[in-house]
């Protein structure tokens, strides 16, 4: 232990590089690919199902997004969507399905911090930053389009 | 002489080494269906344990196994002098919960994972030192109160990585003693902070080995013994990978301590139940310590054991702020009496 | 055919993203990628990449959440269409408020009836 500790740091992760296993790459870009597509693919029996009832594209669009949000809080809370979620990873995550569960886990837990600070602040925990960068990008494009169109 | 029971940089030895009088444990269901389940005291199946909350289960946990163990010992809380205790939680509340009512003297405690291992160095301390002729120490955690204040909620659908640890619901209370039978607490070597760079907080154990590795060379140097003297070298959570740093950090300065080393994270899951590269959280060292080393003590299997506790010093606000996981590691020698 | 095509682009969206968090440091959270993707949607849209894929993979490429973050650009670019400035404020929330709204009420409900397991 006489070296210098930069040195020391540098064997080190260079050591904890070696040993660490690595993400196991097909298994999980398998996962994503079949669950993303899973829940797109439900997405898409819900989109035809609103359009054969005479809904515009635009409000079938809607509807399917409630939908799969209502499901996703749904097995959310029934704790199966964190199950299903260790095979689908960011097959699980990206859908819209992945943005209510991010909602709705943390809500659920913090539900003994109260219903103002705990469910009401918590609902945003990632939600939160996601419609801020959102909705602060949208506007910056709206912003250059009024300007440059 | 300054510090007669001071022996090299970092180790004390005790004069007349307190016994470990008695000791409990509680687990979850996990941990109770686990290689070492057959070891533990009481097995919950609900991970709230008929409370409001998790961390109320928890704290319900480390009263209960505190209270059994001071029964255990044939004593009332009235023998004990001191309790030192600590958890994972913030501001420790496991511990400060059930002080307020265990109603002892009570000095709260937060050394990470290796909370429960800071406590029995304190512990012998105190009663070698004259202070005290009780001591009932422990330490809790939670696998549902750790995730939602370090990781994620335990709802949410994330992907743990192959080098996770799955932190271990569970508490273990322990009385130290002056006198009685029991294995006897000989040494504790005390452990200095040590950061090497490690950020990731799902790899704990790379956090903690070279503090673990640090303080077991420590020990060996300051007491001019070899790793023959020991049966056992186990660490409190380094977890599989943890384990294997550890190691190679030891052999790459001259001790190869692998044949008699283990680690209470690897013991405590089996590979099929998910837990990935095995045990963490202050209950993981606890338990393991407090059921299975100790009935293996008993039985004779193992006389001389060096017991070190490791924990991962990071909080959520260290981790968003980008800084490092610096790892504690601290070293008991009980020996079998 | 819409169905295969919605299966395969729903699918490739996250292959993309687990190789984001797979290949890269811890840093990159969930959240990480949630927020990612809803600017990345807002981006492609505004060079009117997005509306063709949708058409063309229909669900595929709504239901990621990139399809979010294309509404929210729609929005206030038709919005500055009609409304001018006021439009930019206006427009993206007013296209995405059902999915917003969804989300608080399901998600409200679901953490008052539901505790969760561990």
């Amino acid at each position: 232990m006489a070296q210098p500790l930069e040195i020391q740091k540098k064997q080190y992760k260079k050591l904890v590089d070696e040993i660490k296993p690595r993400p196991p790459l097909i298994r999980n870009t398998l996962g994503a690919f079949i669950f993303g597509g899973l829940i797109a693919l439900i997405g898409q029996f819900l989109l035809s199902f609103f359009q054969g009832q005479g809904l515009s594209v635009n409000d079938a669009g809607t509807a399917t997004s409630a939908t799969l949000i209502f499901l996703a809080a749904l097995f959310t809370g029934l704790g199966i969507y964190d199950e299903i979620a260790k095979y689908g990873g960011a097959g699980t995550i990206v859908p819209i399905t992945g943005f209510a569960n991010s909602m709705v886990s943390p809500a659920m837990e913090y539900r003994t911090e109260g219903l103002v600070l705990g469910v009401g602040a918590r609902l945003f925990t990632i939600a939160g930053p996601v419609l801020v960068f959102g909705i602060f990008s949208a506007w910056l494009v709206a912003l250059l389009y009024y300007f440059f169109r | 002489m300054a510090a007669p029971k001071k022996i090299g940089a970092q180790t004390r030895w005790f004069q007349n080494p307190p016994v470990i009088l008695a000791c409990a444990t509680i687990v979850g269901e996990k941990e109770g269906m686990g290689p070492l389940g057959h070891t533990f005291d009481k097995v919950i199946m609900d991970s709230y344990y008929h409370e409001k909350s998790w961390e109320k289960a928890e704290q319900r946990m480390l009263q209960e196994a505190m209270q059994m163990a001071v029964e255990r010992a044939g004593l009332s809380l009235k023998d004990i002098d001191f309790m030192l205790a600590g958890d994972l939680l913030n501001q420790i509340i496991s511990a400060n919960y059930t002080a307020r009512n265990l109603e002892v003297p009570f000095i709260g405690l937060y050394g990470a994972c290796a909370t429960l291992y800071e406590s029995m160095a304190l512990g012998a301390m105190l009663i070698d030192g004259g202070f005290a002729e009780y001591v009932l120490i422990g330490a809790s955690s939670h696998y549902a109160t750790a995730e939602r204040q370090y990781r994620f909620p335990v709802e949410q659908g994330t992907q743990r990585p192959l080098y996770a640890q799955w932190t271990v619901t569970g508490a273990a209370g322990m009385v130290l003693a002056q006198q009685g039978a029991g294995p006897v607490i000989t040494h504790a070597t005390i452990g200095k902070v040590v950061d090497l760079g490690q950020q990731d907080p799902m790899n704990m154990g790379a956090a903690m080995a070279p503090a673990a590795a640090d303080t077991i060379m420590y020990h060996f140097v300051d007491t001019g013994r070899t790793i023959d003297y020991y049966d056992l070298v186990i660490t409190g959570d380094l977890g599989t990978y943890g384990k294997e740093l550890a190691q190679r950090i030891l052999i790459n300065n001259g001790y190869d301590i692998t044949p008699r080393f283990t680690d209470c994270g690897v013991l405590v899951y089996a590979p099929e139940q998910d837990a990935h590269a095995g045990g963490s959280g202050c209950a993981c060292s606890a338990v393991v310590t407090c059921g299975y080393l100790r009935q293996e003590m008993q039985k004779g299997n193992y006389q001389h054991v060096l017991g070190v506790g490791t924990g991962a010093l990071l909080s959520p606000c260290s981790s968003l702020q980008g800084e490092n996981i610096p790892g504690i590691a601290h070293a008991v020698v009980i020996e079998a009496n | 055919m819409i169905f295969l095509k919605a299966f395969v682009v729903g699918g490739l969206f996250c292959v993309v993203a687990q190789l984001l968090m797979d290949l890269t440091t811890h840093k990159v959270t969930p959240a990480h990628i949630l927020v990612g993707y809803v600017v990345g949607g807002v981006v492609l849209s505004a060079f009117g990449l997005y509306q063709p894929l949708i058409d063309w993979a229909g669900a595929g490429a709504t239901v990621p959440i990139t399809g979010f973050g294309h509404l929210l650009a729609q929005g206030t670019i038709q919005g500055v269409g009609q409304k001018g400035i006021l439009g930019a404020f206006s427009g993206g929330l007013a296209a995405a408020a059902t999915g917003i709204t969804a989300a608080v009420i399901f998600g409200y409900l679901a953490a008052i009836f539901f505790k969760p397991k561990g």
